[in-house]
């Protein structure tokens, strides 16, 4: 079968430091899969590298095929053409990642109207609005009339971060990547971001590519999961079984400490 | 969760220093409005006494040759309108355009842009004045505009330069990139808008450093000739009868304080209103 994304033996380094090494997974058309690993392990510039966006000190190499296309060595005007179409990413800190001064409708709208112009569609200011209201209305936002006025700072942590994910939904990416998109928010937010995003997914047929360091969070979004340590890939498998009774001594460690920390948790409660 | 959007309401109390700011402003673009319909006298009528002190016919007094003071305070309230704003106008076009392009360049154009400001800025800008002056060899108040222009436009650069890079590296420009935004739509729609609030206050700066160079270069002989009646020019005739008749300079270095400070608290005050952070969260 032919898979959506293909990363092979993909390696990540500046001048002097090795920063991911050796890393190979796939993703499926529709899958979503799960990245875990602890605070700079390599997921965020796995997720760069995916995009193309790697800062200029990091140099890849090996194999990255999105989309049927090879993403290392692309140049500027290839890997353009697969941003939005092929791949959107929502990242963690939803308030640095919007605009500050640009109100929130406009800031869905740039993307619709990219991607209707790339369509061929009607571009007309009524025909991005009412995708505008489309997306904020799939992403469960109360109140458009006001929101779409409002700017970043003048709504909660939750609502930035579905205006972030209806702006990556505004592109119909056949990939979806989330890097971390809870980890800046509140317990119970975290739950309906989550909730929202493997819904939304699902729902519109996009593959998910996650990524966080909690595993509780990564075990109820992904069919498979990824384990990383120091750039390096320990497990790989399905969520359910890396999860439950890994193979790894790593994953086991953090299998056990989550675990520990829920037992703790309900024996307070 | 389902914390209320609250758009506060867009107007919101002034600062009464900016208000200043409006009406400093406002009496000089006024007194240059009127003087195209009406002024006193004629600029060069010589319609009273020599060097009279303010008094009910010359209100500001008059010159050495009798002329009055008043007309050519006027006249020269839109000689610094138009200097500043020209200046301006042509330095924010060429410090804005080389200012983005350094921060999107690769290492080494940056670096030799960012040195070039420098070495620049290091010039003083009345400096550079003068050799656009002298090569275009006449003094003319477009060639004063021009060269307050030019003069001005590497620390636009500068500063533009660095306001881009700090927007640049902000999680929505990468946000906007991943989303396939060109590079000139992220410049358009991201970056200028982000860089105004900081940019504005700047020229507003420049704008006051701008209408003083001119006078500077009035002073010299080297900005409009007669019978423009810049400020500059009125404080360089008043020069030798400063003593005898300090209204003469003190009239138009007061005129020119009140629009320099004017358009800087003016500025002040337009970037805190249209600066959506500062709306009730
Ligand atoms: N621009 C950069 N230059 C050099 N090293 C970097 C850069 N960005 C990240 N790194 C390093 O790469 C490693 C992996 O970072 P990252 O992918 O962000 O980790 P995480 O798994 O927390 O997302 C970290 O050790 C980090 O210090
Ligand atoms: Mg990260």
């Amino acid at each position: 079968m032919s898979d959506l994304l293909r990363v092979d033996g993909l390696c990540l380094a500046t001048a002097d430091k090795s920063l991911v090494e050796d890393l190979s997974f796939t993703i499926a058309p529709g899958e979503r899969f799960g990245v875990i690993g602890e605070s700079g392990s390599g997921k965020s510039l796995t997720a760069l590298a995916i995009t193309g966006l790697l800062p200029r000190a990091i140099r890849p190499s090996g194999q990255i095929s999105l989309a049927g296309q090879q993403v290392v060595g692309a140049s500027e005007r290839q890997l353009a053409a697969l941003r939005g179409p092929a791949v959107a990413t929502v990242f963690q800190e939803p308030l640095t990642a919007l605009d500050p001064l640009m109100p929130l409708g406009r800031q869905i709208a740039l993307p619709v109207q990219r991607r209707l112009k790339r369509e061929g569609a009607d571009t007309s200011r009524t025909a991005v609005a009412r995708d505008v209201r489309l997306l904020l209305d799939q992403v469960r936002l109360p109140d458009p009339d006001r929101l779409i006025h409002a700017f970043p700072h003048q709504v909660s942590g939750g609502q930035r971060q579905r205006v972030a994910i209806a702006m990556a939904l505004a592109c119909r990416p056949q990939l979806l990547i989330a890097d971390e998109p809870t980890t800046a928010l509140d317990v119970t937010t975290q739950a309906e971001i989550v909730k929202l995003i493997t819904a939304l997914v699902d729902e519109l047929g996009i593959a998910l590519l996650f990524i966080s360091h909690d595993l509780a969070v990564v075990g109820q979004v992904a069919e498979r999961v990824m384990v990383m340590r120091h750039g390096r890939a320990v497990e790989t498998g399905p969520a359910a079984k890396v999860l439950t009774a890994p193979d790894d001594a790593y994953t086991r460690k953090l299998v056990d400490a989550a675990r520990r920390f829920d037992t703790a948790l309900e024996g307070r409660a | 969760m389902s914390t209320p959007v609250t758009t506060a309401p867009r107007r919101r109390r002034t600062n009464p220093i900016h208000w200043l700011g409006f009406v400093l402003v406002g009496v000089i673009v006024l007194a240059g409005l009127v003087s195209f319909v009406w002024t006193p006298y004629a600029l060069s009528d010589m319609a009273g006494g020599r060097l009279e002190a303010p008094n009910w016919q010359h209100w500001a007094g008059t010159d050495r040759l009798g002329r009055d003071l008043f007309t050519q305070l006027m006249i020269g309230a839109r000689i610094a309108l138009v200097v500043g704003s020209g200046a301006v106008a042509i330095g924010a076009a060429i410090g804005i355009t080389t200012g983005v392009l350094a921060a999107f360049a690769t290492r080494f154009f940056d670096d030799a842009l960012a040195a070039l400001f420098d070495i620049l800025i290091a010039f003083p800008t009345l400096l550079i004045a003068m050799l656009v002056v002298a090569a275009r060899e006449e003094a003319s108040l477009g060639t004063a505009i021009l060269a307050l222009g030019i003069g001005l436009s590497p620390v636009v650069g500068r500063v533009t330069r660095i306001l881009t890079k700090r927007i640049l590296s902000q999680d929505y420009i990468t946000a906007a990139r991943v989303s396939g935004t060109s590079w000139p739509a992220i410049v358009f729609w991201h970056i200028l808008p982000n860089i105004a609030p900081f940019l504005g206050v700047n020229l507003a700066l420049q704008f006051g450093l701008a209408v003083m160079a001119e006078a500077s270069l009035s002073y010299l002989g080297l900005g409009a000739p007669p019978p423009n009646a810049s400020w500059g020019r009125m404080l360089q005739e008043a020069q030798s009868t400063v003593y005898t008749a300090p209204w003469g300079a003190v009239l138009p270095g007061l005129a020119l304080f009140t629009l320099v400070i004017g358009v800087n608290l003016l500025a002040d005050g337009l970037r805190d209103r249209f600066d959506p952070t500062q709306r009730g969260a």
